[in-house]
């Protein structure tokens, strides 16, 4: 199959972008999009020219390290699927392509179509964990965790950090991937001793770094490739706001503002 | 240069410091005479941990905690992508919930035999003994293992064990251990103890004195080259099955930091032991970047058959049941679709090369799971692996509920790596090397959930122990960048990266790390000859020679550079891959994922011999240009007796 593509071409951080058309010819149906993409590069390095710049490492969909707009749609048109696990297959010779980097103002472009996501690490350094040094845990079984609990907070859990719902939403929010991991540890009995702090930790850490509000649009859960629920985003609003009113503190957990 | 030459180049086999004692002793006891550092010391000790998936992450916070200084370093964008997160099935433990029998001895002797008898008792003990830690550890940062309705842990059978020791999160496990170690390297990140340097990657290991001092990096996004002084180096890098091009490795795994260490010095061990995992996704195209990994848990439930006439190109369906040749039930009545990955990875290779392969290209076989969802209906399997399921349909287009899957096998991780003794240090003082990068605990194979086990084990229970032992005698020393050692290092690694941009060639760096994975995967894959290993060799070394004169890198180097980065793991790749040869050449038997046509047993099965291969191969490099030196660590059983793999 053949395509055309227009890529968001952009050289460093402080450099003007530009969308460059390419075309990416004879595609096979089966290859993933990465795949198409890594022929395209091939032709561009054969040409002498540099290659299109895209993050990405297992290529099945866990690692959480690709994802672009493909027409407007982070990670594509696919339901509960990265750009890695995109086949050529969903689309049909003759389609013109639009692909750009997530769009964020706490996401910078790094170049090309990979982007600086470390704000998610800063977010998760406000609170993101259960405080438990290696070595002072309790045997295994001693605290017995209804299953809907868990597995509830396993579907909380699966997120991979990848960035769409950030990228799809008008406001560029952050609020599906903090309450993914405020509801992950704060439905768990491990989690409770810290669950003020890591609601209100997180919640300040995610205003720090320039991440917008959350306006209910709902289109993070739309484009999760993990399917995450925004029903999490009332669970975190529901700690937040308790947390406030029970007068906690973040405690020390403050990690510095902005993108870098 | 003086001060970086090779240590212990008088010394012929290092000495692995294994305790005397009772096998269920060592550790113990181990540990009673390892020397302390004074936790108001710790603090005056830098500690560069290299790779930050389950071992890294993991020794990364667990030093952390301790009160050591420590520098964190990965290639990927943040520490949480690291390749563990993509290990499916789960982690053993003998925590024995099941009450079915299960003991650490079990677990111990379960591990030593699935490796061959070519790996270290006391090593394997100490992991079974950690085993149980680890869950524990895991449990309470909260990972969300699955759940009987009691609230208590549940456990499963895996990779034809025959207790169920397993603990698993779904199809994720490895996502959740790894998330639980991230977590806990996050927390000590904002409380300053450990500084992380993502995007970043080791380009060369600093030998002073004959002790590894610390590293050179390269920014992958500024192309900064810079130096870390650290009174310890902690390699934990995973494994290099990426060798093969193919493989269900990330698309940047790879072996340059160890090979880098190796170059300085460090010994690698048994490279050749290589395992070949029997269930992923058939190629289907030369295009094809990398091959997916279907968990071996759907050996619990599906059947595997090839059509019994070659020349069958009928769809699945309508081949009728007694013109389908279930081999593994047939070669291996007691363990059928469960016997070890090696066994399952060398006939589905053996059938297919024989013409009798699945599908319209023959290149797998069939895994069906149509008795299966007879027996317990289909949603009692999509509760099992729906996920797995979904994402065959995502790559292949096919229905697996609907048509049998296709499956064949794929280089899926790597039991050699750097020599390390007891301590988990590499012959060069200094150097620690843990999880898959180092080669001690899986002899010749791997058995199924345990490359999680020893990630853990190494990061959260031994390194927090054993890398006080080697500080101890350095307090009031400070590190220093500013020595010859790091100068010439910084030298080293600038004057490739300017031979990489200088070139004036055709070709692209991924173009020959395909045509190398070919050529590893053709000679030194499941089945290896003499003679084809010595052929292997040849196009190696003629392929090498085109690559360093025929190669294409646009760009500069004060830049992201994927290709100028692709570059440099390629020419490492090229080194391992003839060192890998030479070893499965040296290594005269057939054992675990190492079969050599030649040994054998009239069925067909693996041919041991230990009388004269009861050993680990450790290889010392020599300059560029001369063959490597192999020096032999003898292995002693005595606790279990070393017997032939039988899963008939």
């Amino acid at each position: 199959m053949d395509l055309t593509l227009h890529v968001w071409r952009q050289g460093g951080p402080d450099q003007p972008g530009r969308m460059e058309r390419y075309e990416a010819k004879g595609i096979n149906e089966h290859s993933s999009f990465l795949e198409m993409l890594d022929v395209v590069n091939e032709g561009l390095i054969g040409a002498g020219q540099e290659p299109i710049a895209f993050d990405h490492d297992c290529r099945e969909g866990i690692c959480g390290s690709c994802g672009f707009m493909i027409n407007g749609h982070a990670h594509g048109p696919l339901p509960h699927t990265t750009v890695c696990q995109l086949h050529m297959r969903h689309f049909k010779s003759g389609d013109e392509l639009y692909l750009e980097p997530w769009r964020s103002k706490a996401f910078p472009v790094v170049k090309d179509l990979m982007v600086n996501r470390s704000a998610f690490d800063r977010i998760i350094q406000a609170g993101g964990f259960i405080s438990i040094p290696t070595g002072s845990a309790p045997e295994a079984n001693l605290i017995p965790v209804p299953k809907e609990e868990s597995d509830q907070a396993f579907d909380a859990a699966t997120c991979i950090g990848c960035g769409a719902c950030v990228a799809q939403c008008p406001n560029g929010a952050a609020q599906l991937f903090t309450s993914a991991k405020v509801s992950h540890l704060g439905l768990l009995p491990q989690g409770q001793p810290e669950r003020d702090r890591r609601a209100l930790g997180m919640v300040e850490a995610m205003e720090a770094q320039g991440f917008g509000a959350c306006s209910n649009y709902a289109e993070c859960e739309a484009v999760c490739p993990k399917g995450i629920s925004i029903d999490f985003i009332a669970r975190l609003n529901r700690d937040f706001l308790g947390a406030k009113l029970a007068g906690a503190s973040s405690g020390e957990a403050k990690v510095k503002g902005g993108a870098g | 240069m003086t001060s970086t030459t090779t240590p212990n180049s008088a010394a012929t086999v290092p000495d692995a410091k294994i305790p005397p004692g009772p096998i269920d002793q060592k550790w113990l006891e181990h540990k009673n005479h390892l020397k302390l550092v004074n936790p108001n010391n710790k603090r005056k000790f830098e500690v560069l941990v290299v790779g930050s998936g389950l071992a890294g992450a993991s020794a990364a916070a667990s030093l952390a905690e301790l009160g050591y200084e420590v520098k964190c370093f990965c290639f990927q964008d943040t520490p949480r992508r690291a390749h563990s997160i993509a290990a499916q099935g789960g982690i053993n433990a003998a925590k024995n919930y099941r009450n079915d029998g299960d003991s650490i001895f079990r677990l111990f002797y379960d591990t030593v035999k699935g490796g061959d008898f070519r790996s270290r008792e006391a090593n394997v003990h100490r992991l079974a003994e950690l085993s149980v830690n680890i869950i524990d550890q895991c449990v309470a940062q909260g990972v969300p293992f699955a759940r009987e309705y009691s609230g208590l842990l549940d456990n499963r059978s895996f990779g034809g064990a025959q207790v169920a020791r397993t603990f698993y999160a779904r199809g994720q496990t490895g996502q959740q251990l790894l998330l639980g170690a991230y977590q806990a390297l996050e927390r000590q990140i904002a409380a300053g103890k450990v500084k992380m340097f993502p995007r970043t990657e080791m380009l060369d290991l600093v030998v002073e004195d004959g002790r590894a001092t610390g590293i050179v990096t390269r920014d992958l996004i500024t192309g900064r080259i810079d130096s870390h002084a650290g009174h310890a180096v902690v390699l934990a890098t995973g494994g290099y099955s990426n060798v093969f091009y193919l493989s269900t490795n990330a698309k940047g795994s790879n072996v340059t930091a160890i090979w880098r260490a190796h170059k300085r010095g460090a010994y690698f061990a048994n490279p050749c032991f290589t395992q070949i995992h029997p269930t992923c996704i058939p190629t289907s195209g030369d295009y094809q970047s990398k091959l997916t990994l279907m968990s071996e848990s759907l050996r619990n439930d599906g059947r595997i058959w090839v059509p019994k006439d070659p020349s069958d190109v009928r769809s699945p369906d309508r081949i009728p049941e007694g013109e389908r040749d279930y081999y593994l039930e047939r070669k291996y009545p007691s363990f059928g679709n469960l016997v070890p990955r090696d066994v399952a990875a060398r006939t589905a290779t053996s059938t297919t090369d024989d013409g009798r392969g699945a599908g319209a290209q023959k290149n797998g076989v069939y895994l069906d799971f149509s008795d299966a969802i007879r027996r317990v209906g289909e949603k009692a399997i999509e509760e099992r692996y729906g996920n797995l399921f979904e994402m065959y349909d995502k790559i292949t287009g096919e229905n697996p509920y609907k048509v049998p899957m296709r499956i064949y096998p794929a280089p899926h991780y790597t039991m050699g790596g750097l020599w390390v003794d007891y301590n988990l240090m590499s012959n060069v003082p200094g150097l620690f090397v843990l999880g898959e990068a180092n080669f001690s605990d899986h002899g010749a194979n791997r058995l199924g959930a345990s490359a999680l086990m020893q990630g853990l084990a190494d990061g959260y229970f031994v390194i927090p122990y054993t890398i006080g032992d080697y500080l101890s005698s350095f307090l009031g020393k400070p590190v220093t960048t500013e020595s010859e050692g790091f100068r010439e290092a910084r030298a080293n690694v600038e004057g490739q990266i300017e031979r990489f941009l200088t070139g004036q060639g055709k070709r692209t760096a991924d173009s020959y790390h395909r045509e190398l994975g070919k050529i590893v995967w053709d000679h030194c894959g499941i089945l290896r000859t003499a003679a084809g290993l010595a052929t292997a060799r040849t196009k190696i070394q003629a392929l090498q020679q085109e690559f360093e004169q025929d190669l294409r890198i646009p760009g500069g180097a004060a830049q992201v550079n994927q290709e100028l980065e692709r570059a440099g793991r390629v020419a490492d790749f090229f080194g391992l891959a003839d060192l890998m040869c030479r070893d499965a050449l040296e290594r005269n038997e057939s054992c675990g994922g190492h079969f050599r046509e030649e040994y054998q047993t009239p069925e067909g099965e693996a041919k041991r011999d230990d009388e004269n291969f009861s050993y680990g191969a450790l290889w010392e490099w020599n300059d560029a240009g001369h063959e490597s030196t192999l020096h032999k660590e003898p292995l002693v059983f005595e606790t279990v007796s070393p017997s032939q793999r039988s899963y008939k």
